[in-house]
């Protein structure tokens, strides 16, 4: 193996000296540096973020305030919301979009496209991707998919809006829904350009990573960083042409004329449908072969990052480096047999009902082991309060608070009375979306010297820091108590409902710390812009003194990463502390009175 | 105006936070990396146990202020075995979020940076990480047997005397259909569906469909009878949706469902136990079903054997509305008015 990437090196390093002049263009838009997509995917990645939390803004403000008009609400968004009030068809768009926006467009390709592209060449010891055009089109594939799902918004029907999972018949059928006529056409295309999107990326990091790493870089010495986005990329790359292939049938079915998920359906002012002998039930299956791993593909990026980020600023190894190797490969495996937890209620066969109970509550163990190395990683360390360090450490606690009510949801006892409820939305908004966000913060402040080489200002991610925690537990954490009352999700209003009256109140305070919230998201933004261009200048290569190989590469690092050679690895990733020395980069030769770990 | 003016203060707020983050910059370069980075460490680092403090409190709190308005005891039998399984997993979930996020923070806290300190080389323990391997492992086996065993229980047949009622959900309300006199649900097809005379498609050439009662919006059922619910729908996919009775199952066009429940209370001894006069068993539908999902509400009303004796008596089979010409209580008018009687109606 070592003869391969050696073998490997040489080639890719004749390559960067024939490297021809950038222009403009080459160097900023159609860019084959996995540096610069990594950028364009976090740029675009924030951008969508913007808009999907816009979006939970406007719904909050109709979910907290039910009997109130907002006249500028009807200037901005004009017949959905007539008389100042979002319309139902209009709360349900924007419901609708969030969730697709904030699932696929932000925390799959804008967590996962912006870190494996950036860490997994730098991290290895390569000097690009397997194949840089393939990765400069997964780029250019995911924006189209942006450009149509923004053009979805502007239909006179409206954009899709029967909830992000598209369950047919809803969705494929126009009469039952306006969102379901040109606003799901476009819908569709979007996340089909976006599943090509994501599999030409995930190809590209699988083959990276298996054939690309420099000499002495073998698979055990590798960054969790890079083995959490190995098993993103598989995930993605086995489960989303299921998803598509899901959608090609809705496709049929909308378009011509094909019975896959319909049956027995009459619409009102319509009649009675041709279509007999479908199953809905089918989407069902096929969507969440995908949207588990899904969840997955979100979630193990952050757990790898928040390793990292952890490690490195606790000045102390990772805890059970194996084990959270096993714990990462345990739970993609176990992510493709859970799809069914969310189906209880469908009227799944319970013998095979109980499979998946038993299935999705194992995957508690190899989380339960995570936390509990991320906890022993912190313990007597030396721990530095780095903005990302800050985020990591929100990161563990949210995954505790969110991962602990999957056990509830997981039981599909107690899953008949939660399903569909607020105590659902409570679970996975802080286990995949607030602990994924965190993540990915962790992520942006750790690595944002090495993107640009300036730091952001500390100040300001403090204060968005603390009050995006804060605020993420004061908004979600009532909501599991409106779960357990049964409160159902996805209602336009509950003024109507004796069951759910009672949480009028609640629903007020919990939208304002939204809009608080939102503007601390702007803040933060703001402070990411603002220090790309203004920050404080990187003097050091190194800044936060760790281990891994981007630090080795000059602080404005060209196309190809390093000058010289690339750097040969003698040891792991998490020296820290060893022999009384802060940390001894993996680029240091071993030294034979060392312990041995 | 007003609205000009808020803006303008966020703008202000905005714009002062900036300024300070800005000057703090400055002051941390003047002051030095090592120095303003050790300041950072300590407000962080009791940010971090105050965060602990707080929040452990303000979860006490939470818990406190909302948790008479949860529900109350389950409204059947069978929803006592949730109500048990809930508490319990509550309890121990629980435990395992106070001891890890106290972990969490206090760690973080307590091993904040110092010059002093050099950090612990401490890379594996096979011993521990199979402790934290086998406990949650073993926890987890326990949940998942009582959860197993309740989940059998419920999804297993209706007792043998329970009654039937079928529920078609459709964009936006419930339809419920009694078997009759027979006792036997009639045969449907959805091509028959006329929304006026037979929302349901219902083959009147069935002779079990002829006694079969139709009825919208409200259900009845009787206290302490096993109820199974036939669980079907015209259009898109609903839920029948019953957070009193712990109760849930889809609506799936063409494919029907089951669910049964034992109602333990009255509608009338749940309005005086709850306090509440205007307390109605709801049927809410728990999934997405277009527009007016959220207005998709039906009501179960639980009564005596008695009450719902009467109640039954009072209704009409479907297929007099069909036909008019067929009801016995009519059968004094001549047959060439049934065209009248349907104009009427």
């Amino acid at each position: 193996m070592s003869a391969l990437t050696l073998q490997h090196t040489s080639s890719t390093h004749d390559h960067h000296i024939h490297h021809h002049k950038e222009t403009f263009v080459t160097k900023y838009i159609f860019s084959q540096d996995h540096k610069t997509i990594a950028k364009q995917f976090l740029i675009t990645g924030i951008v969508w973020a913007v808009i999907g939390g816009l979006f939970s803004v406007l719904f909050r403000l109709q979910l907290g305030y039910p009997d109130q008009t907002f006249p500028w609400l009807e200037d901005i968004l004009g017949k959905w919301a007539k008389g100042g009030r979002i319309q139902p068809e209009a709360y349900y768009a924007l419901v609708t979009m969030h969730g697709t926006v904030l699932v696929f467009f932000v925390l799959t390709a804008g967590l996962s496209g912006t870190f494996s592209n950036f860490l997994i060449p730098l991290q290895i010891g390569a000097r690009d991707m397997a194949s840089p055009f393939l990765n400069m089109l997964s780029y250019w594939f995911f924006f189209t998919a942006s450009v149509i799902m923004v053009s979805s918004l502007f239909v006179q029907t409206g954009p899709f809006s029967g909830g992000w999972t598209a369950y047919p018949p809803l969705s494929a059928l126009g009469s039952a829904s306006p969102g379901s006529k040109t606003g799901m056409d476009l819908w569709i295309i979007s996340m089909a350009l976006f599943v090509v999107s994501s599999l030409l990326g995930g190809l590209n990091y699988i083959s990276t990573i298996l054939n690309m790493r420099t000499k002495g870089m073998s698979m055990t010495r590798l960054p969790l960083t890079i083995w959490a986005f190995f098993f993103t990329a598989v995930l993605g790359v086995l489960s989303f042409p299921v998803l598509l292939s899901g959608f090609v049938l809705l496709i049929f079915d909308r378009g011509f004329g094909t019975s896959f998920y319909l049956s027995d359906i009459f619409i009102n002012g319509v009649g009675a449908l041709p279509n007999e002998g479908g199953s809905a039930i089918l989407f069902q299956h096929l969507f969440w072969f995908l949207g588990h791993p899904e969840v997955y593909i979100i979630l193990l990026p952050a757990m790898g990052m928040v390793s990292e980020v952890l490690s490195t600023n606790a000045r102390k190894p990772i805890f059970g480096y194996m084990a959270m190797l096993g714990s990462l490969f345990a739970i993609a495996i176990l992510s493709f047999l859970v799809w069914a937890h969310h189906m209880f209620v469908t009227g799944l066969n319970p013998f095979l009902g109980s499979f998946f109970v038993l299935l999705t509550l194992l995957i508690a163990v190899p989380s339960a082991i995570k936390v509990f190395n991320w906890l022993t990683t912190l313990w007597r360390g030396n721990i530095r309060f780095t903005p990302a360090m800050l985020c990591a450490i929100g990161f563990v606690s949210l995954f505790i608070s969110g991962g602990l009510t999957g056990i509830f949801l997981g039981n599909s006892a107690l899953d008949i009375h939660l399903h569909d409820t607020y105590f659902v939305i409570a679970h996975f908004h802080i286990v995949m979306g607030v602990a994924s966000m965190f993540g990915m913060f962790a992520g942006i402040h750790h690595w944002f010297p090495k993107m640009f080489g300036r730091y952001l200002n500390n100040t300001l991610s403090y204060i968005h820091f603390w009050v995006t925690l804060i605020g993420a537990y004061l908004i979600f954490w009532p909501m599991h108590y409106e779960g357990l009352a049964g409160m159902p999700r996805r209602y336009y209003d509950y003024s109507n409902w004796e069951s759910f009256k009672q949480f009028v109140g609640l629903n007020q305070f919990i939208s304002s710390v939204v809009i608080i919230v939102f503007a601390a998201q702007l803040l933060f933004i703001f402070n990411f812009f603002y220090s790309i261009f203004k920050g404080r200048k990187l003097t050091t290569q190194n800044p936060w003194q760790s281990n891994t190989l981007e630090w080795t590469t000059p602080i404005k690092t060209g196309h190809g990463n390093w000058p010289g050679d690339i750097p040969e690895v003698h040891r792991w990733a998490y020296d820290y502390g060893k022999d009384g020395k802060d940390f001894i980069p993996q680029t240091v030769p071993v030294n034979p009175k060392e312990e041995k770990h | 105006m007003t609205g000009y003016l808020i803006i303008a203060a966020i703008l202000l707020i905005f714009v002062v936070i900036f300024q300070i983050a800005k000057a703090s910059e400055y002051v941390s370069v003047l002051k030095g990396e090592k120095k303003s980075q050790a300041q950072s460490n300590r407000i962080n680092g009791f940010l971090m146990v105050a965060f602990l403090i707080i929040g452990l409190i303000g979860v006490y709190y939470c818990n406190n202020l909302l948790k008479d308005r949860i529900l109350g005891e389950s409204a059947s039998v069978e929803g006592v075995g949730v109500d048990k399984l809930l508490y319990i997993t509550i309890a121990i979930t629980g435990c395992v979020f106070l001891v890890t996020q106290i972990l969490l923070f206090w760690f973080a806290f307590k091993y904040q940076n110092s010059d002093k300190r050099k950090s612990f080389y401490y890379p594996h323990n096979n011993k521990l990480e199979l402790l934290w391997t086998a406990v949650p492992a073993i926890v987890l086996t326990v949940l998942v047997v009582m959860g197993l065993r309740h989940w059998f229980r419920v999804t297993s047949d209706a007792p043998k005397d329970a009654m039937i009622v079928e529920v078609t959900g459709k964009q936006f309300g419930w339809i419920f259909r009694y078997p009759g006199k027979d006792g036997m649900l009639g045969k449907k097809y959805f091509r028959n569906i006329d929304p006026a005379f037979n929302s349901l498609g219902l083959i009147w050439d069935d002779k079990a469909t002829q006694d079969d009662i139709v009825t919208e919006q409200t259900m009845y059922v009787v206290k302490n009878k096993p109820v199974k619910l036939i669980i079907g729908s015209r259009d898109v996919i609903h839920d029948v949706g019953l957070p009193h009775f712990r109760m849930k199952m889809d609506a799936v066009p063409g494919i029907p469902t089951t669910m049964w429940f034992t109602p333990k209370y009255t509608t009338e001894e749940m309005k005086k136990k709850t306090g509440n006069p205007n307390f109605q068993y709801e049927i809410a539908c728990d999934q997405m079903c277009g527009n007016g999902h959220y207005s998709m509400k039906g009501v179960i009303m639980v009564v005596t054997q008695e009450e719902y004796n009467a109640w039954l008596a009072k209704q009409k089979p479907q297929y007099y509305a069909a036909f008019p010409d067929k009801d016995p209580s009519s059968s004094t008018q001549p047959k060439t008015d049934s065209t009248k009687v349907v104009a009427q109606l």
